[in-house]
């Protein structure tokens, strides 16, 4: 039966990485099996990421009787009977719901505190259709600019909206457009820095995948501003999908006229080829991506000439970040005083955050700048996962820092994160509970910095190693007293004797949890001990005698058999056994698993 | 550099190679997606390939070498058939990825970064693969699999060992 309707109903799967890593192409398999068996008169089509990571697979229904709703946890099985209930019969499973109109659930206020510009297209069009995209006023940014802009009206628009960079460093867009402008040559580039190295971070990709149009529209203007003719997408090795979905949109705005020679019949030509990384992290640092792109050694080189002077093939080039790029169309549409009135004084407009983590409701989100990170991850992220203890979150990444409870307060702009210690970085928020070792946190952030140096500057080639040889020691439990104050020298020398941002950062998360959790630093040094009862070395496994069945789950379970016991009899884990994996205390059912820290000090000292 | 077993000028077959160079012949900037595509149809940067871009494209084979080892993506040994790759990205790291590249050594029987004797399976490990609210994470060739456990690890392996 089909559903009377005046507007065709639509069932929509998100189907960006996260998606279909959770198995969203296997329901879009099976809607359309069943939809065809079913005779039901419904389009079936696929978007980007719809920013509910949590509950993917996700699925969007639209009927002309129920507008929308939003479906999480899909699975195959669910299929048949979704269909039935919501599409046949009109009634909604409010228990799978994440929301939707004219419902109430738990998460209805998910969407509630967001601002969407850049994900304004997010989970509404079918990304690899220019179509969807036009039909949503896209490219009319550019046919308003080609139409009634000069140059420099682009330029004082971008600057008057008061848009810093998203890709970390927040400078003012406009400004670095203008010094493109201003730099005489007949060869310019624009570059789109896709690279996104920040290791717990999905915005951009998330963009590309569900966007890309919106990404190529902002390259135009900026193409335009500055009078480039050629642009270029540096996106990172590890996004087949992005790439993929970005193939289609060049070549889909190419049959349309949008890229090319003189477009929609302007003067203005230009055009935009993808250049894929090859798997290292500072290739996102601006003059190493260059670098890159000309098919060297990803090493950056000292700064002043700014690529707005010297950049790709030395011709003046301009290089902003994904999510910069995706802005640019909205600004030109609503004007530059709309997007400034969002957000503070000195952040104007939205950020994206990629939450994850330990975090109930991780995803993508965008608020507009100014919110504190406490709305973010409680009113947003629902808060932390298993109710469990919030203890830090981390932003920016390998630049960036841990910021503590005590200041959860503080609002997402530039210069408020800045102050924390931390930084508003690319948009990665990881947030950690009682049971991430804060020690831990920074040695795999060195650990990453240390392996990613590019090897130029002394300082950040074996001042990250020797940091690291330092936490990694305070974390076996062998730290020295005077460990601190080491770490906190050689970080100052590092920041000082490097060249890039990757080596001025490289200390900061080690610096930021020295700052806020420095007594976890002394117990590992001076009691042996791992508050958080994370590192290995200093962590002990015990059967709690009253709470053991006798299952035998867990023995099984052990990588080394270093659990003994008959069944229905209280086992015994043996320490000379025991690697610490967890592997027990994850299956226990009964609790019967305790993790101590610092036993075998204590007990030395009273035996 | 070590060449492989399998490098041996009789059975090196640089066929597909010349095609590549002849695509990007006289365009500049071009080294990287060279290497890129030549590994896509090797598995690797064989040696004698390298020379041969060195030779095409008139660049120094230090400089190729140079680029070649700057990069993770690129390997000078074959890999396995199937590629393992654990995430351990911020997200994953505090999610419990440790634990997930331990399971799979024990299922393999190799450490992290190694390929197996029969050259089926290659362990790696990754920072961050772009999904991390469904951490931890880990890729089988171009398959994705999120939220793991001890358990569904060992899963993905038995399906993969059959
Ligand atoms: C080590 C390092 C890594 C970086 N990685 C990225 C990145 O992945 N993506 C990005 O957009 N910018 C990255 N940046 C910043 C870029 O150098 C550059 O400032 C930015 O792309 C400019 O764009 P925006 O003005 O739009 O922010 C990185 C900088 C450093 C020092
Ligand atoms: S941290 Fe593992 S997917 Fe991002």
């Amino acid at each position: 039966m089909a559903v009377s309707n005046n507007g065709k109903s639509k069932i929509i799967v998100g189907m960006a990485s996260c998606g279909i890593a959770a198995g969203a192409q296997e329901v879009f398999d099976s809607l359309a099996k069943h939809i065809a068996e079913m005779k039901l008169d419904v389009e079936l089509t696929k978007t980007g990421c719809i920013g509910a990571c949590y509950r993917e697979p996700l699925i969007e229904i639209k009927t002309a009787q129920i507008p929308s709703v939003i479906y999480g946890d899909m699975t195959v099985k669910r299929v048949k009977q979704l269909l039935e209930q919501h599409l046949v019969n009109g009634q909604i499973i409010s228990e799978w719901a994440v929301v939707g109109e004219g419902i109430q659930t738990s998460e209805q206020d998910l969407f509630e505190n967001q601002r969407r510009i850049v994900l304004r297209n997010a989970g509404e069009i079918n990304p690899e259709n220019i179509h969807d995209y036009v039909e949503r006023d896209g490219y009319k940014a550019i046919q308003k600019v080609l139409k009634d802009f000069k140059a420099e009206d682009v330029i004082a628009e971008i600057k008057n909206s008061g848009i810093r960079g998203r890709g970390g460093a927040g400078f003012s867009t406009g400004l670095k457009w203008q010094f493109a402008r201003q730099s005489e040559s007949n060869e310019k580039y624009i570059i789109c820095n896709g690279d996104e190295g920040d290791p717990g971070a999905f915005m951009d990709r998330s963009i590309m995948e569900g966007d890309p149009h919106s990404v190529l529209e902002g390259m135009l203007i900026a193409g335009y501003a500055i009078g480039a003719q050629q642009g270029i997408i540096y996106v990172r090795a590890e996004y087949p999908l992005a790439v993929h979905r970005l193939e289609i949109a060049i070549q889909q705005a190419r049959e349309r006229g949008f890229l090319g020679k003189k477009i929609l019949g302007s003067k203005f030509s230009f055009n935009i080829i993808l250049k894929l990384g090859a798997g290292a992290f500072v290739c996102g640092e601006e003059t190493a991506l260059i670098a890159s792109v000309e098919g060297k050694r990803g090493m950056p080189r000292l700064r002043p000439p700014f690529p707005a002077v010297r950049g790709l093939w030395d011709k003046p080039t301009n290089i902003n970040n994904v999510e910069t790029y995706a802005n640019i169309p909205w600004i030109i549409l609503k004007g530059a005083k709309e997007f400034a009135s969002l957000g503070t004084e000195k952040s104007k407009g939205t950020k994206v955050f990629a939450l994850a983590g330990k975090i109930k409701r991780g995803g993508m989100v965008e608020v507009p700048m100014g919110m504190s990170l406490r709305d973010v991850i409680y009113k947003i992220g629902g808060g932390i996962k298993d109710d469990k203890e919030f203890k830090a979150v981390q932003l920016g990444g390998p630049s960036g820092g841990c910021v503590p409870e005590s200041l959860l307060d503080t609002p997402v702009d530039y210069d408020s994160l800045t102050k924390t210690g931390a930084i508003m970085g690319s948009g990665g928020m990881v947030v950690m509970d009682d049971r991430t070792c804060m020690v831990d946190v920074s040695k795999f952030f060195l650990k990453f910095t240390q392996e990613e140096s590019c090897g130029k500057c002394t300082f950040c080639r074996i001042g990250t190693k020797r940091m690291l040889e330092i936490l990694e020691r305070i974390t076996e439990g062998k730290g020295q007293p005077e460990d601190i104050e080491k770490l906190e020298s050689l970080a100052e020398y590092i920041k000082q004797g490097s060249l890039c941002g990757l080596g001025q950062t490289a200390p900061n998360p080690v610096l930021t949890t020295i700052q806020y959790f420095r007594e976890e630093y002394e117990a590992h040094i001076h009691q042996k001990k791992c508050p958080a009862k994370s590192c290995r070395e200093l962590i002990e496994y015990r059967v709690i005698p009253d709470n053991c069945t006798g299952c035998m789950l867990c023995a099984r379970v052990c990588p080394v058999d270093a659990i003994s016991g008959a069944k229905k009899e209280i086992h015994y884990i043996d320490p000379e056994i025991c690697t610490h994996c967890g592997a027990c205390y994850d299956a226990c059912k009964f609790d019967a698993i305790d993790i101590l820290t610092g036993v075998l000090e204590d007990e030395a000292k009273t035996a | 550099m070590e060449a492989s077993p399998v490098e041996n000028l009789d059975t090196f077959d640089k066929r597909p190679l010349l095609k590549i160079l002849k695509k990007y012949a006289k365009k500049k900037g071009i080294l990287i997606p060279l290497l890129q595509e030549t590994q896509k149809i090797y598995g690797y940067l064989p040696r004698l390939a390298l020379v041969q871009i060195s030779e095409a494209t008139n660049t120094d084979i230090s400089q190729v070498y140079g680029v070649a080892t700057f990069y993770a993506q690129f390997r000078l040994a074959p890999v396995g058939k199937h590629l393992i790759r654990v995430c351990h990205g911020t997200a994953c790291h505090v999610s419990g990825a440790t634990r997930i590249t331990e399971v799979c050594e024990e299922e393999f029987d190799i450490k992290d970064g190694e390929t197996s004797k029969d050259l089926k399976f290659t362990l790696e490990s990754v920072a961050c693969l772009g999904c991390c609210s469904l951490a931890p994470v880990m890729t089988v060739d171009d398959n994705t699999y999120g939220r793991l456990t001890d358990r569904e690890v060992r899963k993905v392996v038995e399906k993969l060992k059959k």
